[in-house]
């Protein structure tokens, strides 16, 4: 309490300052820095963006207005449309595949067996580690001459492959990759979400004489309806703003079979210098991505007003 | 049921054991081509477990400019943005959930909608902003839009919100200003979301690799990530020394993940539970 002491001598005067402007100035204080910082450097540069993106303008000379003319070049654009269903072609197997998976491993995991820490332990860890430390090990892994990818099938007697060499591979090497990296994000999501599930619900159906899978199918699983839309918002957002995996890997390359959206602004914005042209097709994935996150809002809302 | 019996241990080893492997295998990997020579890497087909251990990767690495510098750069922006995300989302958080002020709710729920708003549409302006502002290819241009986040002054509110308000009206009884309240008495309370928090922050500012893509270019200035993905583009025949790099940038997140799985798992899951 001595620290407090001090200020004890002086209350009338805070109070004088209290009762005419209230606690505004200390609050205005606190939330300072947030409100400049995160205001600053988003809500200011979304307006920036949209005005950016009816211009044309190269980052460093005076732009110009060219209307929507961004727009209308965006829809034409074949390059962008490869990106689109390269994106796409991710989007569609990591979400489920990721989610199948973490939702099945984390139905193993939750028990109380010998070396389970150590299980979970393992299966996270490539989530947290960077996505640059993933891609560039996985570039070394199905390296098509020194990686132990090709090793290992020429041991075997299998055809050595190009893996991310290959247009027709890469895209699909990339899938698996990140399927490694964020599997247990979403087993430690479901462990979490599990441990909410109640158990009195679990026993009434057992003691009804339900099968265990069938516990599991028409007790657990529907209780984890929640997260499972979580994730599959969550899982869809990342897999749509895929970037460090390629740029870590492959570089969109070979043949471009591995140009994703975000990886083709970034070329557009700081290869190409278009930043108007770049900043209207951010526009228009930010909207789809909003869109999104407000879909799992409105669902989180009508989940607690009707449980 | 027999096979139970006839098992010494639980069946659901024989399934998890080998996936859990299967995630872990490539980090060995990794480690071990690190200790590898040039020469046996470049056999084909490729040795798996080498006969001999050899140092080079690790002299290049280590020996060289470049990596320890990257590293002394990926701790300075960690450390500095760790430390002002306490401070700052503290404060935030601590004025949304405790102080009564005129568009309290408006700047929180504006702050709040920042949190779906992609990077993409933001990151244009902001690399104009850093430029004009002069930070752009320095260390302060990776701090500076990291300083605070609103996932953090959410984290914060919500943990202020839930604290019991009994204890602070006795120290401001006392006479103790909001922050004497905050730093004596909310803040040493607030050591689990705190430390949520700090694991979160080291977590996204160690990994990040976009943005400092964008905004840095010159060698000197890199953090790991992007150091790291630059020297394998250079190098692409030293695997060794790629390794190396490799083992380096992953090690700090590791061993801190290790030493604090609690905590840091504690703030994967406050996304999905809380947000």
């Amino acid at each position: 309490m001595e620290a407090l002491a001090p200020t004890v001598a002086a209350p009338p005067r805070r109070r004088l300052r209290e009762r005419l402007l209230g606690e505004h100035p200390t609050a205005w204080a606190f939330i300072a820095p947030a409100v400049v910082i995160i205001l600053g450097l988003t809500i200011v540069p979304v307006v920036w963006s949209l005005l950016l993106s009816f211009r044309s303008a190269d980052l460093i000379s005076a732009s110009h207005a060219v209307g929507f003319g961004n727009y209308k070049a965006l829809v034409h654009d074949k390059a962008l449309g490869a990106a689109v269903r390269h994106t796409l072609i991710f989007t569609v197997l990591f979400v489920p595949l990721s989610i199948a998976a973490g939702l099945g491993l984390a139905l193993a995991l939750d028990r109380r067996i010998r070396l389970i820490g150590l299980y979970r332990t393992l299966i996270l860890i490539p989530f947290i580690v960077a996505t640059a430390v993933q891609g560039v090990l996985f570039s070394f892994i199905f390296d098509q001459r020194f990686g132990v990818a090709n090793s290992l099938l020429h041991r075997f007697g299998l055809p050595t492959q190009g893996f991310l060499g290959d247009p027709s591979q890469a895209l699909y090497i990339i899938i698996l990759i990140a399927l490694w990296g964020s599997i247990g994000f979403c087993v430690i999501i479901y462990l979490a979400a599990l441990q909410d599930v109640s158990k009195e619900l679990k026993e009434a159906a057992a003691v009804d004489g339900a099968s265990r899978l069938g516990v599991l199918w028409h007790v657990v699983v529907p209780q984890l309806a929640p997260i499972t839309v979580f994730l599959v918002v969550w899982q869809t957002l990342t897999a749509l703003q895929l970037f460090d995996l390629v740029y870590a890997t492959s570089r969109g390359g070979p043949l471009e079979s591995t140009v994703v959206i975000v990886y083709y602004i970034y070329l557009q914005a700081f290869q190409l210098f278009h930043a108007g042209y770049a900043a209207a097709i951010a526009y228009v994935v930010a909207l789809v991505l909003i869109g999104l996150s407000a879909l799992q809002i409105i669902y989180r809302r009508w989940r607690v007003a009707h449980p | 049921m027999t096979i139970r019996r006839r098992l010494p241990f639980s069946p659901w080893h024989l399934a998890l054991a080998p996936i859990a492997i299967l995630f872990g295998l490539p980090f060995a990997w990794m480690a071990i081509s690190s200790f590898m020579s040039t020469a046996q890497i470049n056999r084909f087909p490729p040795t798996i477990i080498p006969g001999s251990l050899h140092l080079e990767g690790w002299e290049t690495v280590l020996g060289g400019a470049e990596f320890p510098r990257w590293f002394l750069n990926s701790t300075i922006v960690a450390v500095v943005t760790v430390i002002s995300n306490l401070i700052f989302c503290s404060m935030a958080g601590y004025a949304f959930a405790r102080l009564k002020f005129r568009g309290s709710t408006t700047v929180f729920l504006l702050i709040l909608a920042t949190l779906i708003i992609p990077f993409q549409i933001t990151m244009i302006p902001t690399f104009i902003v850093m430029h004009d502002l002069h930070l752009s290819d320095t260390l302060g241009a990776l701090i500076v839009p990291n300083l605070v986040t609103p996932f953090g002054v959410f984290l914060m509110r919500q943990f202020f919100v839930n604290l019991p308000i009994e204890v602070e009206e006795a120290a401001r009884i006392d006479g103790c200003s909001r922050l004497g309240v905050l730093i004596h008495v909310a803040m040493p309370l607030a050591k689990p979301a705190l430390a949520t928090l700090a694991a979160l922050t080291f977590l996204v500012s160690w990994n990040e690799l976009f943005w400092p893509l964008i905004v840095i270019n010159t060698d000197s200035t890199f953090t790991l990530p992007v150091g790291l993905t630059t020297f394998q583009g250079a190098h692409s025949i030293d695997w060794p020394a790629v390794m190396a790099g490799n083992v380096l940038t992953a090690l700090p997140v590791v061993v801190a993940f290790l030493l604090t799985q609690r905590t840091f798992i504690a703030s994967l899951t406050s996304s999905a539970v809380k947000g």
